[in-house]
């Protein structure tokens, strides 16, 4: 069977699986919709949230990301799954305690006002787009490529599928679908890297394999090897850092607190029967997790390894296949400078050959000459990653308009019903929206990332830590935290993004910290003003402060969820 | 301004509150929280040192030892810290439920809803 067919097989199969699961699991009521209705075991809930978790970007982008970056790629593995532990110690229990549906009705709550809650939800929304358009667009990637048709109609099929399950099924679909996806994407991933991990080293493990000799006898270690082709090249050593200490600092910890303010991760910990489930929940997936994340940096050693191997003085008429297969997409390109028929990859101006980084994962397969299903594995575990955490976002952006801003904002006399069917258009919309980004994908997809954790960082993280760890905190510091923490992380990103790039440099950089890692210093500048700012108005009222006593005792939340 | 010690209050129920068991469980549930914050404080400074510190700060100073063929620095930023944080949740979870226990505020007897 070719390999085409088989993509179209494991792709189609997988799409079958999900609409059967949510057909299976129809939302019934609002509780169903917003959080399954509160009784997912935590293994099953860590699972889900894994997937969640794991989008496009973890499953497509960063190990090409890390391969092209070394040491320096460390910032997303530790701040990614660094998050998982403030999460589970500082966040998750306390707000499965609270026990109500969304990030913004804890925010709304606890800071008694209907202004916490509207900025609570401008941040999410904000946030949870920002995101969506970058799964969109690995969607597209993996259709273009794959399954050889328009990324238009890649996008469509895409959006048609999580609509059955996203709008019928909401929280309940989502959940059981996004464990089908956890097991389709691990095994995607896990599959070509133990392949190519027994054939650079002969170890099938890949987290030990990228420690061990390379098979080929030169007694180098796979690191040793790459650390010397690169400088030959004229690249930094791989496992030496470019950044400056200050730099990945700020930029680890702007991801691990953004990770652990990320609404469509934090709604997930509603869904478990009580406070001590959603630690141990919070455990599951980052075990789950931790699976794909320490297999990652491998690949992406193994695939930089691969890559100059196969490529560097080749000449373009030897090309191997998977060569001339993605320059059909662009992401690949070769330019013969010097005239000479052969493909020259460095660091300098004479490097003739581009590589997108982003199609390191997808092309790893083919560069190490992997049998077709294996290939279609990859094409069906990008599409479960992108899928899975697209629901999962649309799913909050539904809520927080139907629950937030409909509900208890502007029409708070709506029935059940009526709220069930506004959130079921809310996410239809949201889909919609999300399409749009994926077939018109705005120029700045790439580049606002950083916007989503570093927003997260600055206003949603302090906002729920403090309402959990401090009485004292009151609205109005709340709100001057959080609208701080925003605007000046925004500003920072827009003008060096968008305003002024060209001064998108370290010499320019306030403190030496990119925009990438801004938001820690909105975070820490949210915290330090919503104390100040607290100490001149009046402490909270006292059903504030019993609610802050209660949901900081687990017991009673089974009780506390049928309010 | 006021500088009330609100973070006390559950220790000085109000006066209308009579009831004898429930100052109980608020001193309970005060020490908890107590320990609550010393048990968070210690497994967030292991946190912080592997990940900010070993894994950022240290890491080319660490770089110079040699672990199962890698880097050690190296490993831990890119490795190691990783497999510790999965464990610091799961040490979490087991510790603070003793603690629960101890002071009676667990939800060991709690049923799913469902």
């Amino acid at each position: 069977m070719s390999t085409q067919l088989l993509t179209y097989l494991f792709v189609g199969a997988s799409f079958a699986l999900y609409i059967g699961i949510a057909i299976w699991s129809r939302a019934g009521s609002t509780k169903d919709f917003y959080v399954a209705g509160g009784g997912v075991h935590p293994v099953v809930n860590g699972m889900a949230t894994a997937a969640d978790w794991m989008s496009a970007a973890s499953f497509i982008s960063m190990a090409g990301i890390i391969s092209f970056m070394g040491r320096d790629g460390s910032v997303y593995l530790l701040g990614w799954t660094g998050g998982y532990v403030l999460l589970a110690l500082l966040l998750a229990p306390y707000l499965r305690k609270f026990g109500r549906f969304t990030v913004p009705d804890f925010i709304g709550e606890r800071y008694y006002s209907k202004t916490a809650r509207i900025v609570a939800v401008i941040c999410l929304i904000f946030v949870s787009f920002t995101y969506v358009a970058g799964q969109m667009r690995g969607v597209g990637i993996v259709f273009s490529r794959f399954l050889e048709v328009e990324v238009e109609t890649g996008v469509i099929i895409g959006m048609a599928v999580v609509f059955m399950y996203a709008v019928l099924g909401g929280m309940k679909g989502i959940t059981y679908t996004q464990v089908a996806q956890y097991c389709v994407l691990i095994f995607a991933y896990m599959v070509p890297a133990i392949f190519i991990s027994i054939m650079i080293t002969g170890n099938p493990i890949p987290q030990l394999g990228f420690g061990s000799e390379v098979a080929d006898g030169s007694g180098l270690s796979v690191l040793e090897k790459l650390d010397g082709l690169l400088s030959d090249l004229g690249f930094g050593n791989y496992t030496e850092g470019s950044k400056s200490t200050i730099d990945v600092f700020a930029i680890t910890a702007a991801l691990m607190f953004g990770t652990a303010g990320l609404p469509h991760v934090l709604v997930r910990f509603f869904t478990v029967p009580k406070v001590s489930d959603a630690r141990k929940s919070a455990g599951y997936a980052l075990a789950f997790i931790a699976i794909l994340y320490t297999t990652a940096p491998a690949v992406a050693s193994f695939a930089r390894l691969n890559l100059v191997d196969t490529v560097h003085n080749t000449s373009y008429e030897q090309a191997p296949q998977w060569f001339s297969n993605w320059e059909n997409t662009g992401l690949v390109g070769w330019q013969d400078k010097n005239n000479d028929g052969l493909m020259q990859y460095s660091a300098g101006t004479d490097n003739e050959v581009t590589i997108d980084r982003d199609i390191m994962v997808l092309a790893n397969p083919e560069i190490a000459d992997l049998p077709g299903w294996v290939i279609a594995l990859v094409a069906a575990g990008g599409v479960a990653a992108a899928l899975s955490t697209a629901a999962g976002l649309l799913l909050v952006i539904s809520s927080s308009v139907s629950h937030d801003l409909l509900k208890q904002t502007l029409m708070p006399a709506i029935t059940e019903k009526q709220e069930l069917l506004f959130a079921r258009i809310a996410a239809a919309v949201a889909v919609c929206i999300a399409g749009l980004f994926g077939i018109y994908p705005p120029a700045f997809v790439a580049q606002v990332v950083a916007f989503a954790f570093g927003l997260a960082a600055a206003s949603l993280f302090p906002a729920i830590l403090l309402g959990i760890f401090s009485k004292r905190v009151n609205k109005e510091g709340a709100i001057a935290g959080m609208l701080l923490g925003l605007v000046f992380t925004f500003s920072y990103i827009v003008y060096f993004k968008f305003v002024s790039p060209e001064l998108n440099s370290a010499e320019h950089w306030w403190l030496g910290i990119s925009p990438e890692g801004i938001g820690f210093i909105g975070m820490l500048l949210n915290i330090g003003v919503a104390f100040g700012v607290s100490r001149f108005y009046a402490p909270p009222p006292a059903e504030v402060q019993n609610l802050v006593d209660n949901i900081r005792i687990p017991s009673g939340a089974a009780i506390a969820q049928s309010h | 301004m006021s500088e009330q010690p609100y973070e006390h209050q559950s220790e000085n129920p109000s006066p209308h509150d009579h009831n004898d068991q429930k100052t109980l469980s608020q001193k309970n549930a005060a020490s908890y929280w107590q320990a609550n914050l010393r048990l968070l404080a210690k497994l967030l400074a292991i946190w912080f040192a592997l990940s900010f510190g070993c894994g950022i700060l240290l890491v080319d100073w660490l770089d110079q030892f040699t672990f199962f063929g890698f880097k050690l620095g190296f490993w831990i930023a890119q490795q190691g810290a990783i497999y510790v944080f999965v464990a610091l949740i799961f040490i979490y979870a087991w510790r603070i439920q003793i603690i629960e226990r101890q002071y009676g505020v667990d939800d060991d007897a709690e049923e799913s809803s469902v």
